[in-house]
């Protein structure tokens, strides 16, 4: 039995991913994980729902929101969700290169979004002084939103890392899963913002 | 239809039994001989689900008892092996069809129990009664009728009384097991109960939602008297006067001792709704001292000197400069003769 | 690498090894070990509890001590106790049955325990400082406004554990989906591998909404959020939805485990198979699912109004049914056996009747009028000591006797086994049975006094005395695990003349638990062997190396610095010079996540010639 997980042509599988059983694991450990993660949405949602309109006399929602920002961060996002299965798609054509490149493009287009979105924090702090302290909206508001924004922040760092460490190495069975379980929470977090800019955003605008 | 009616009763006798043989409890205390409108809608219920629940543990125990009985290895036969059983279409079917049965005769009653309960359709018809709940009393505020008191709350037999219940700091929950079973008493929104007591008496009440460390000493009274003594009752707190000076010196001492420590900033006597500590316009009639020690003066003073001793937490402790026993002497003096009524917890026969 | 090398190692190297170790058996001896400190602790706080009953107006222990009393015996016994014990079980067995050598993520698997066990010693540090004081259920607004920093380390200690406990139930979701032995399809799967599995759903489902609140407690006491201050709009019910979201499953994921262990413990004692095991399999998954189904019955008494409260009553009452299918299937499987009766039996003959009076007056409870009676009342704390002692305990103690001479490779001593059980089982119904009237007399639970004169003294006198007989079980057995350990009988493999896997291979097994995977040919594969077979185990595959996972202190150094961290957020509110340990603590955890997906860990391989060398 060989010990090198390395690729090459010749010996690679139809799935690199997924060919060791280490890989497998991941990538079903990494699904379970996120049924898990939609629960702890779920109660920030419903948190959410229940304080919405708590606002104590503070800023309220159609105070708040400007569509044009938000538009824009969804747009980000989704791309990103979009350039990283282009990524997993090289990735499967053991096109290391062409992977990397569409993994930095995933990571730009994610820091983008981080950037607007401390932009928008930073514009409620700054101009109608709302924080996680105003009222019990505000503080179901960042709580949601912010704990969104940590799991993109932890799946920018984890990117960037497996980037890092893998630049000089090039593909092989034993990195493989990471990528991949990488694009899968990457779906993920994109998917939760989908559900923050309908539940949030649009049915903050309206009232 | 008589035949089931004939057996449940041969198992409730076999319940009650039971019951006595661990005892009933205190009368007015306890769950087990209500006599109010929704302990006997309890009542009704926990006996239902007993008898039920005690059959099936017989159903149990027999099978247990034989099996065990019948199965055990035997000497001789240690090499002996059981045939393999897989299971049983019919008995599973059976076991999965008869407790479905039970649980809808159980379920129907408590559904129309629980709607029957909450029904507040007819609140306005009847007294009102707005309850707040603090650390560690109960304020009780009369609709309509300008009244306020504490630790007591006198109703009438035979009517229903809705209290309209919010808390002021944590959540409470009150209970007066005899009368009704319990309704949490939340700080965000007014929770609605209705009780309705059937006999005069006292009734204890008890907080059933822990709220710190005196939460096991935040007891109350349910004062329940007859609807004629009751309309005495209101008029006799309707006519207090709060600025009334007493008699006697001693008295007289402790109601300028109380003006003069700034009692009056927490304890209102008369209708003021609004109080950080208990209202003690009738606390001369009051059950108790402190809603858990006998009403004697000795008790009073006692708890002016250092409440903390008997109700941690509480937040009286350090809320005035340390009277000496002789200036609690006499403002106990003072609040024991604030007896506005001729109705008292003795006259619900007490 | 056997286990005579283990033996002649020095202290300082055996640590070393539990510190590092990957080993499920390891982890899982761990986790039973580090449970079974907290389950003393718990015990300890109890009988303080019980004490201070005793009598009327008893000034034994303060009111505020009482209240911690109380807060710490329920969380400890919940979250520290039961429930590691139960893991560790799972752990050390569940691979065992399926015929796997390691679960799916070793590093995960220890990196769980340390954030359990360190978690744990979390939370009972507050003892020093004043521990929390507003009830293991932490009801808002009481915990916002508790004084001190008690809850702060409730709520740290548990979002430590709680992350452990989360990342192994995904951990055996995953070993159970991918590591089964050839021939080990689901059906064929002993019970307790299947309750592994669901109640690993269950956690996975569960743990998260407490995760939440937590993060929500711990804003509103540290950082000044509004979730339960009423003040700024915030609700304190969101705390009492979430608790219970959370911690009804939670009833379930104690339970569960326990009912698998008797499944294996009836059949192997009765010498006869599980009757009705698609029904058993089938009634576990209904009580899950039920299970998230029924939380708000916890809050009949809040106001939720009467719709909410009748279809939680109803599906309350509905778990009825799953439950009692098990019951019966147990008494059947008893029915037509040859049953030997010894420790780890008696325990489990002790649970069916126990327990049916648990599961009883938990239909009472569902009850919603009849409920507004029972709740927060000693009615309450009879019941689910009735279901948690008479279900889970029970189960503890029953699967400690079965699977310690697999664990240990010795059996406990019978005597002291039945002393033990005997103490406790009469203790613990003086204890309990009593309690169900104390409630419907008008005693609510958490009181720290009860008055004279209210009829309750005899009552309480009664469950006391049951305390201390339970104390004394419990000293019996420990006792027993002393002088089992030091004289005990040495186990043969199959001690039990067992059905499944775990039996076929030596006790205690090696660490790569199967030199070659079996082959299984059906439900309880040991038994059809030695009934059908050639008494041993069919090899699926010839000798060959075996890889294995690399020991880590990663694990261990990365859960110290998340510790450090979090008593750094308990501190800074006083004072902001904390805050460096919250950075250090947290550096030093992240730093440890680096080094752990930088570096490449490929683990080792057993070869041929070793394997073959350490003969069986």
């Amino acid at each position: 039995m060989s010990h090198d997980h390395s690729l090459n042509p010749e010996t690679m599988p139809e799935d690199p991913a997924k060919a060791t059983m280490e890989g497998k694991h991941k990538f079903l450990g990494l699904w379970i994980f996120l049924g898990g993660e939609t629960v702890l949405f779920a109660c920030l949602f419903g948190t959410y729902l229940a304080l919405r309109n708590s606002t104590a006399g503070g800023p309220s929602s159609q105070d708040l929101f400007g569509l044009e920002l938000v538009f824009l961060m969804t747009l980000l996002l989704l791309t990103s969700s979009l350039t990283s299965v282009y990524a997993i798609y090289h990735m499967k054509n053991n096109n290391f290169k062409k992977m990397q490149l569409w993994f930095g493009i995933t990571a730009l287009l994610g820091l983008s979004f981080l950037g607007l979105e401390i932009y928008e924090f930073a514009h409620y702090i700054t101009d109608y002084g709302f924080t996680f302290r105003s009222s019990a909206f505000g503080s179901a508001f960042y709580a949601l939103v912010g704990f969104h924004g940590g799991h993109v922040v932890f799946g920018l760092s984890w990117l960037i890392a497996i980037m890092v460490r893998n630049a000089k190495r090039g593909l092989s069975l034993y990195n493989a899963p990471k990528y991949n379980t990488f694009g899968l929470y990457w779906h993920f977090i994109d998917v939760v913002w989908v559900f923050i800019f309908t539940v949030v955003y649009l049915m903050g605008m309206v009232g | 239809m008589k035949g089931w009616m004939g057996k449940s009763k041969a198992l409730l006798l076999f319940t009650i039994i039971t019951m006595f043989l661990a005892g009933c409890g205190k009368e007015n205390l306890t769950a087990l001989e209500p006599k109010g409108y929704g302990a006997d809608k309890s009542m009704d219920l926990i006996l239902l689900t007993t008898v039920i629940m005690i059959g099936v543990f017989l159903v149990v125990m027999l099978i247990y008892v034989i099996a065990l009985i019948r199965f055990r290895k035997k000497k001789g036969q240690e090499d002996f092996i059981p045939k393999q059983v897989e299971g049983n279409h019919k008995l599973e079917t059976i076991w999965t069809v008869i407790p479905i049965l039970l649980v809808l005769i159980i379920a129907v009653p408590t559904v129309i129990a629980t709607f029957d309960l909450a029904d507040e359709s007819q609140a306005s018809e009847h007294i009102n009664v707005e309850v707040t709940g603090n650390q560690y009393w109960w304020h009780f505020s009369y609709d309509g009728e300008e009244i306020v008191t504490s630790q007591d709350l006198y109703i009438p037999t035979g009517e229903r009384v809705y209290l309209n219940m919010l808390s002021s700091d944590v959540i409470h929950s009150f209970w007066v097991p005899t009368i009704a079973g319990k309704m949490d008493v939340n700080p965000e929104n007014v929770n609605t109960m209705f009780i309705e007591a059937h006999e005069e008496g006292v009734y204890w009440g008890k907080c059933a939602e822990l709220c710190g460390p005196s939460h096991s000493l935040m007891d109350f009274k349910v004062i329940a008297v007859s609807p004629e003594e009751y309309d005495q009752w209101v008029s006799d707190m309707q006519n207090v006067d709060p600025e009334e000076v007493p008699a006697d010196a001693v008295a007289q001492e402790g109601q300028e001792l109380f003006e003069a420590n700034s009692c009056m900033g927490c304890h209102a006597i008369g209708s003021s709704p609004a109080a950080t500590g208990p209202n003690l316009t009738n606390f001369g009639d009051r059950s108790t001292v402190a809603g858990i020690l006998e009403p004697t003066k000795e008790n009073l003073v006692d708890w002016i000197m250092d409440p903390e001793s008997i109700k941690p937490g509480n937040k009286m402790t350090g809320m005035y400069p340390s009277v000496s026993e002789e200036e609690a002497n006499s403002i106990a003096e003072y609040l024991m003769q604030l007896k506005p009524s001729e109705i008292t917890p003795e006259s619900a026969g007490n | 690498m056997s286990i005579a090398t283990t033996q002649k190692r020095g202290f300082g190297a055996v640590l070393w090894d539990y510190l590092t170790t990957v080993d499920h058996k390891k982890i899982g001896i761990l986790y039973i070990i580090g449970g079974g400190f907290f389950f003393l602790l718990g015990g300890l706080e109890a009988l303080l509890i019980r004490i201070q009953l005793i009598k009327p107006e008893n000034d034994f222990i303060s009111a505020g001590l009482y209240n911690e009393m109380i807060t710490m015996h329920g969380t400890t016994m919940i979250f520290l106790a039961a429930m590691p014990i139960l893991v560790g079980l799972m752990n050390y067995v569940m691979p065992l049955q399926i015929g796997a050598r390691d679960v799916a993520f070793p590093f995960l698997n220890s990196l769980g325990f340390w954030l359990f066990f360190l978690g744990g010693i979390l939370l009972n540090l507050s003892w020093f400082t004043g521990a929390p004081d507003a009830g293991w259920t932490n009801y808002a607004p009481l915990s916002v406004q508790s004084p001190g920093h008690g809850v702060d380390f409730y709520v740290m200690g548990l979002q430590l554990s709680g992350a452990g406990t989360l990342m192994g139930g995904i951990n055996f979701i995953v070993t159970i989906v991918t590591m089964r032995a050839p021939g080990m399809t689901y059906m064929r799967m002993p019970l307790f591998s299947w309750t592994t599995l669901v109640t690993s759903i269950l956690i996975l489902f569960a743990f998260p909404a407490l995760t939440v609140n937590l993060f929500l407690m711990m804003f509103d006491r540290m950082f000044g959020t509004a979730f339960f201050d009423i003040g700024l709009g915030g609700n304190s019910i969101i705390w009492q939805h979430l608790f219970w979201i959370f911690g009804h499953p939670e009833v379930y994921i104690l339970i569960l485990p326990a009912f698998g262990i008797f499944s294996e413990i009836i059949p192997t004692f009765a010498k006869k198979r599980l009757f009705g095991y698609t029904a058993m399999v089938f009634a576990t998954f209904l009580i899950a699912f039920l299970g998230f189904m029924v939380w708000a019955h916890h809050m009949f008494t809040v106001g939720l109004g009467p719709v909410a409260n009748s279809i939680f009553a109803v599906a309350t009452m509905a778990i009825a049914v799953p439950t009692g299918i098990k019951i019966f299937n147990w008494l059947l499987t008893l029915w037509g056996g040859s049953i030997t009766i010894n420790s780890a039996m008696l325990w489990t003959l002790a649970f069916i009747p126990s327990f049916t009076i648990g599961g009883m007056t938990g239909v009472m409870l569902g009850s919603s009028v009849a409920d507004y009676q029972y709740h927060d009342t000693y009615f309450v704390v009879a019941h689910f000591h009735y279901v948690i002692v008479g279900g889970v305990v029970f189960a503890i103690l029953a699967a400690m006797h079965y699977w310690w001479p697999k664990m240990f490779g010795r059996i406990l001593h019978e005597g002291m086994g039945k002393l033990a059980f005997w103490t406790f089982f009469i203790g613990f119904h003086l204890t309990f049975f009593i309690q169900h009237f104390l409630g419907l007399m008008g005693m609510p639970r958490r009181y720290w006094v009860f008055l004279e004169n209210q009829g309750l003294d005899t009552g309480n006198l009664i469950s006391t005395i049951g305390a201390f007989f339970m104390t004394f079980g419990v000293i019996v057995f420990l006792i027993n695990i002393i002088y089992t350990a030091v004289k005990g009988e040495k186990a043969p493999a199959d001690p039990w003349d067992a059905r499944t896997l775990e039996w076929a291979i030596p006790s205690p097994p090696a660490h790569y638990n199967f030199k070659q995977l079996p082959l299984v040919r059906g439900l309880d594969p040991l038994w059809i062997e030695k009934t059908e077979g050639k008494g041993k185990m069919t090899p699926a595959e010839p000798v060959d190396e075996i890889h294995m996972p690399n020991g880590t202190i990663l694990p261990f150094i990365m859960t110290l610095g998340f510790t450090i961290a979090s008593y750094g957020f308990i501190y800074q509110v006083d004072h902001k010079g904390w805050l460096i340990a919250v950075y250090a603590g947290m550096a030093i955890a992240l730093g440890c996540m680096l080094i752990r997906s930088l570096k490449d860990d490929h683990g080792y391989h057993i070869t041929k010639e070793e394997l073959e060398r350490e003969a069986d």
